[in-house]
């Protein structure tokens, strides 16, 4: 059976060279694997759809029953009432909102920066301990966070970070998930260019930031969806009780549940609550692309 | 008698901490925040909680050492706790390897499209993951009257004469968890699969055709698999702890406790212990089994991985 690694480094280079069409793609296969991601689509897509035409339903057509999927009759009331509502708020929105950006942005950037850093040593070097923390990370991926969270919040509370900001940004950025995701991206960056980077005088730090960060991009760049998506949504986690320091998402979440004459603005907080983190994941993961084939070496 | 290579190794074992160090300090000064951090937030509270699992701890009281108590009661006297490991093993055995593929599948699929397609197309298989607790749309699919989107069409396509209670019958509860379970497979491991494939080496799959590759499943097995493993070694430890962790989902569609226990996971288990009754060395106990649970069928999963494309 072919082996494509095993071919002759000479060979390769002259054929990468030329351009090859992809052959042997049926139509008959491409019309169907069009037909069955388009269906998965759809049965995917449906709460999102839901969630949109939602916010714009007048109240009659949010009690229909059964629901209607579609909105007749579009309106724009239930964005209106929140805005009052907000506007009478006891606590700006702004602050709430300056809460959630600082939150998301500060928590974000150190889970990613920290735990890249640490990945980097343990995906492409053997040391004393190397191997125990890289077991260590994989096993704490499997303890249940619901028993553990009782010792949490003592230790929490004996460093004295309740009813701060650090009790959000600090475990976010400790999270194993994204040591481990960066850490099998940068397996795969070739020892080469690390040993080019240290002849060049670079110290362990500068490889880091100059070789195994720009090569790993698509990797950093999921954990930002994943580590932006967890913070954007966070209502503080039971660590956070002063009302000046507490998310958005907690603020919204108030509103939402003073009773069933908020389901309206309700819905309208669903969607402006997901337009963000959709931004933002549309964005990101259209820059997630190719940076092995930009690094010039072939192993 | 010691050759001169054994003599050397034996050396290098006794190296003091400070030559460690020396060596290796930079590599020590990167993982040194992260560690801290670490030892803070997980591993002292993991350790806790696992020796909490040794005692009688109801969260108002000191905590009482006893022994092995909690293990065996579990695994000896409580008959729902072995319903809820037989539901999580059998649960975990369909939805672990079947949305597995489905991450691979889809990432596999939608990879070739253009950077800005295929972010669209990966946010709408994504969807059900980025929408918070958008799985509630299914308690109103498979609602127990006739208002129900399920019960309608099968009333209106006769298949069925009344409206089934779905979530009050046994035989359904466990197949529509495993359903919903699905709907939501494509989360962390599709996007590092998506992120994976981009990384593998395009001039693999030209020289793959020099070489006597014929078709698609000929490349994504030689090349394609292959060029990812680390990639598809993370989605496994995803997987396998969100096909085991299962709770929320039922918790939230079947209620608790559901109907005869058909949607009683070893994780549902562990809520009633720790969130209702306050036996948190019980429901330590509960976590650590489960952990065991986990570490066992990762091995047994990289084990099998490590065979791909050989």
């Amino acid at each position: 059976m072919p082996r494509v690694n095993a071919l002759p480094l000479a060979i390769k280079k002259v054929y990468l060279s030329r351009k090859f069409k992809r052959r042997n793609r049926s139509m008959i296969g491409d019309a169907f694997l069009t037909l069955f991601l388009g269906l998965f689509g759809l049965f995917s897509v449906w709460p999102l759809v839901f969630i949109i035409n939602n916010a714009f339903k007048p109240l009659n057509e949010i009690f229909i029953f059964p629901p209607k999927l579609f909105v007749q009759n579009p309106t724009l009331t239930n964005f209106q009432d929140l805005f009052i509502i907000i506007g009478n708020s006891w606590i700006p929105m702004s602050r709430y909102l300056f809460n959630t950006v600082f939150l998301t942005a500060a928590g974000t950037a150190s889970s990613v920066i920290i735990g890249s850093m640490a990945a980097f040593p343990l995906a492409k070097y053997v040391f004393p301990g190397s191997k125990t923390m890289s077991k260590m990370i994989v096993y704490s991926l499997m303890f249940n966070g619901t028993v553990t969270a009782l010792p949490n919040y003592v230790i929490m509370s004996k460093l004295g970070l309740i009813d701060t900001y650090w009790a959000v940004i600090l475990p976010t950025a400790a999270s194993t998930l994204g040591l481990f995701l960066m850490q099998n991206f940068m397996v795969q960056v070739p020892d080469a260019l690390i040993e080019a980077a240290k002849m060049d005088g670079a110290n362990e730090f500068t490889v880091f930031w100059k070789v195994m960060m720009p090569l790993s991009r698509s990797a950093w760049i999921t954990l930002i969806i994943l580590s932006f998506q967890n913070l954007w949504g966070t209502t503080g986690g039971g660590f956070i009780y002063s009302e000046k320091l507490k998310p958005v998402s907690y603020a919204l979440s108030q509103i939402v549940n003073a009773g069933v004459a908020r389901t309206g603005v309700a819905s309208a907080v669903t969607l402006i609550m997901l337009i963000v983190p959709i931004v933002v994941f549309v964005i990101s993961q259209s820059n997630v692309i190719s940076t092995m084939a930009t690094s010039g070496i072939k192993e | 008698m010691l050759t001169s290579r054994q003599v050397k190794t034996s050396n290098r074992g006794r190296r003091s901490p400070m030559q460690v160090w020396k060596e290796h300090k930079g590599k020590y000064l990167l993982i040194l925040p992260f560690a801290i951090l670490f030892l803070v937030f997980t591993a002292i509270p993991v350790l806790t909680s696992i020796v909490i699992s040794f005692t009688s701890f109801n969260m108002l009281e000191a905590p009482t050492f006893v022994g092995l108590r909690n293990y065996i009661n579990l695994t000896v006297n409580d008959d729902v706790f072995l319903i809820a490991v037989k539901n999580t093993l059998f649960f975990a055995l369909i939805t672990g390897p079947v949305s597995y593929l489905m991450c691979f599948v889809f990432s596999w699929l939608i990879n070739e499209l253009s950077p800005k397609v295929r972010a669209v197309m990966t946010l709408v298989f994504y969807a059900p993951s980025i929408s918070g607790n958008a799985y509630m749309i299914w308690k109103l699919i498979f609602s127990s009257d006739m208002y129900g989107y399920a019960n309608a069409w099968m009333m209106k396509l006769g298949l069925a004469s009344e409206p089934i209670l779905f979530f009050d019958t046994k035989k359904y509860v466990f197949p529509i968890l495993i359903l919903v379970q699905l709907w939501l497979s494509l989360g962390v491991s599709f996007l590092a699969f998506i992120a994976g494939l981009q990384n593998v080496d395009k001039t693999l799959y030209e020289a793959g055709q020099i070489d006597g590759i014929r078709n698609r499943w000929q490349e994504l097995w030689f090349i394609t698999l292959p060029s990812m493993r680390p990639q598809l070694l993370f989605g496994a430890v995803m997987q396998i702890t969100a096909s085991l962790s299962v709770s929320q989902i039922s918790l939230e569609l079947a209620g608790f406790p559901s109907v005869e226990y058909s949607g009683h996971t070893i994780l549902t288990h562990l809520h009633d212990y720790g969130f209702i009754r306050h036996e948190m060395g019980y429901a330590s106990a509960i976590a650590t089994i489960l952990f065991f649970i986990m570490v066992f069928t990762n091995i047994i999963v990289q084990k099998v991985l490590r065979r791909v494309g050989a």
